[in-house]
């Protein structure tokens, strides 16, 4: 167990980590929002690769160049998702916490079936992309050069959101309405139409996380599931809606990830995630960085 | 809730099940097809699952979707004790059932601080750990599972190559047991307990109700009646692995007759199961075909519809209304 060894897995796990952030984000943004826990969340995530993978076929488009299309895409598909679904489980006039679940896990139920429908439950992948199989080396360090640009497109999603949400007129007002949703009727602000924005926006921090993970994760109908796990366990573990206690709590479970498999056999390594949220929790049960 | 029309309200709601039950053993008289006998069974099986299941989380209100630990463990203790220390499946299922309720209290002894969607993150992220852990173990079988050793038909050994009705009959069984013992919980004081904690742990804790013992009560029942039908179901298709016995999948088609029929009410997970899983097994042999989606798709969309439709569940809608004719 050299000390290079140990960088290398931590870095790895860092890069990996960023990812997950970013695949977090849009669940923590979400949930922050309105108090609701999109369960399909790792569906949007399949259908953004799906999407990725569709412009590759269609216009040869790189996973990287087609992300801002996947994500705008993603950006429609969650403000219809809230308008067409969300808004009524929201108001409904029982079991308002159940009704939200299991509404939502029926969307990821239908949505997996429309892809094994339309598109096989065959693993594809991307076989010629700018960046697949290329490493970079830093200082005896191996980089894969797809987590990197992920990392990199994940470090300038998180820059570009705190500038939305500091700088802008509508992150204002989305953390108002975060705060307060009530109140923020009372001062203009339709509640309605910033809830869509935000299912919107997280809609397109997913597509980006998707189109990334795309460049070097094969794509099949199921594969949102391993990753809404984790990213469930991100958002909870940097407290519920916290979009910045994702972000650290992303990189904190990549870290942990790779450090459980550097330990165990690697078919073992999502025990050292679900240990690290058990162990927040009990400890701290609002979550790192949870203000409850 | 008066004390002689609550009684008898009791009372009729009993002999409605014993007349239900007796229905439903008259059926394999004119059912022979054992397509839909397997239907049937895996209706009844259900039935008592997510009788199970709503005993913690619609009872106590602690939302599990882990439940599918619960089912693994006693699906797995039953077909281990009996292909490696020979113990029959009737023992197995006990044990298995013993094995989980002390899992759920272990489980439950931190997890019971927590709330809203840590508690219920908390429970999907330890019953993929446990299906991680049954994964990687060599001597269970692993990724591979194990088969029930074919022994030739008998109760004892609880296996039965020719006929589904056996199984129907323990399935059947196994729903009624679990809804006694929910009709019988509710009128007792862990049932007041558990209700007073879903409604407000904060006020029940200064009302004198013990709240995180009622919690681990709620657990350990469920827990264990949701072992015994991971027994059962080990027993029925006598093949198990990981993935088929304790995959979230599962938690979930546990906890969805519980929600369609009414979450926390004592007939809603016998109506939901009784419509959902006739359904589901429809959808899947007539337009399943080979991993086609369109069962998915049904499915997905009926529970959405559900959901947005009857939030308060089937058996929960005229229980409303009644009470609103009441006041009027």
């Amino acid at each position: 167990m050299t000390a290079e060894a140990v960088i290398q897995s931590l870095a790895s796990g860092l890069l990996m980590g960023l990812i997950y952030g970013l695949v977090a984000a849009g669940l923590a943004l979400i949930f922050g929002l309105m108090d609701v826990v999109n369960f399909a969340h790792g569906e949007f995530l399949m259908t953004s690769m799906y999407a990725a993978f569709g412009l590759y076929l269609a216009f040869a488009l790189d996973p990287l160049a087609s992300a801002p299309f996947v994500a705008a895409a993603m950006f429609v598909f969650g403000a219809v998702v809230y308008l067409g679904l969300v808004r009524f489980a929201m108001s409904a006039s029982a079991n308002a916490g159940m009704v939200q679940i299991f509404a939502t896990f029926g969307l990821a139920i239908t949505m997996r079936g429309l892809a094994q429908l339309l598109f096989t439950p065959d693993y594809r992948s991307i076989p010629h992309s700018w960046l697949g199989g290329k490493t970079l080396k830093v200082a005896g360090i191996f980089l894969p050069a797809p987590q990197l640009a992920g990392a990199l497109v994940s470090l300038a999603a998180f820059g570009a959101l705190w500038l939305v949400i500091n700088k802008t007129d509508f992150g204002r007002a989305l953390e108002a309405t975060r705060e307060d949703a009530g109140a923020v009727a009372l001062v203009g602000i339709d509640k309605k139409r910033i809830f869509a924005l935000g299912w919107g926006l997280g809609g397109a921090l997913v597509g980006l996380a998707g189109a990334v993970l795309a460049t070097f994760f094969y794509i099949y109908p199921d594969v949102g599931a391993s990753f809404a796990l984790i990213a469930y366990v991100t958002v909870a573990l940097g407290g519920f809606g916290s979009v910045f206690g994702a972000f650290a709590a992303g990189i904190l479970v990549g870290v942990v990830e790779a450090g459980t498999a550097f330990i165990l056999p690697a078919s073992l390594k999502y025990l050292g995630i679900y240990a690290l949220y058990l162990l927040v929790v009990v400890l701290r049960p609002r979550g790192l960085f949870g203000s409850l | 809730m008066a004390g002689s029309s609550h009684d008898s309200a009791r009372r009729n709601n009993l002999i409605l099940a014993i007349c239900v039950a007796a229905a439903v053993a008259c059926l394999p008289l004119v059912v022979k097809d054992v397509y839909i006998q397997n239907m049937l069974v895996l209706t009844l099986m259900y039935a008592a699952l997510s009788q199970s299941w709503n005993i913690l989380s619609g009872y106590c209100g602690q939302i599990s979707l882990g439940h599918a630990l619960y089912f693994g463990l006693g699906a797995y203790a039953t077909l281990l004790l009996f292909t490696k220390f020979g113990v029959l499946p009737w023992f197995g299922m006990i044990a298995g059932g013993v094995i989980a309720a002390a899992v759920a209290a272990a489980v439950g002894y931190p997890c019971f601080r927590l709330k809203g969607h840590y508690f219920v993150i908390a429970t999907i992220v330890i019953a993929e750990a446990g299906l991680l852990l049954m994964l990687n173990w060599d001597w269970a079988g692993a990724a591979m599972g194990i088969e029930v050793p074919v022994r030739g038909d008998s109760w004892a050994k609880f296996q039965f190559a020719r006929s589904k009705l056996p199984y129907f009959y323990f399935a059947l069984g196994l729903a009624l047991v679990a809804w006694i013992v929910t009709w019988k919980i509710e009128d007792s004081r862990w049932g007041y307990w558990w209700r007073a904690v879903k409604d407000n742990a904060e006020a029940a804790e200064s009302l004198g109700v013990v709240v995180f013992r009622s919690k681990m009560a709620a657990a350990a029942v469920s827990a264990f009646l949701t072992a015994v039908g991971g027994g059962f179901y080990a027993q029925f298709v006598s093949y198990i692995d990981p993935e088929s016995v304790m995959s979230f999948q599962f938690s979930l088609l546990m906890a969805l007759p519980a929600v369609l029929g009414g979450i926390g009410t004592l007939w809603g997970p016998a109506v939901g199961a009784a419509i959902l899983i006739p359904i589901t097994e429809v959808t899947r042999s007539y337009a399943g075909g080979t991993g086609k989606g369109f069962d998915l798709i049904v499915y997905g969309l009926l529970v959405m519809g559900i959901a947005l439709g009857r939030p308060e569940g089937i058996v929960g809608a005229p229980l409303r209304a009644r009470k609103r004719a009441k006041a009027a």
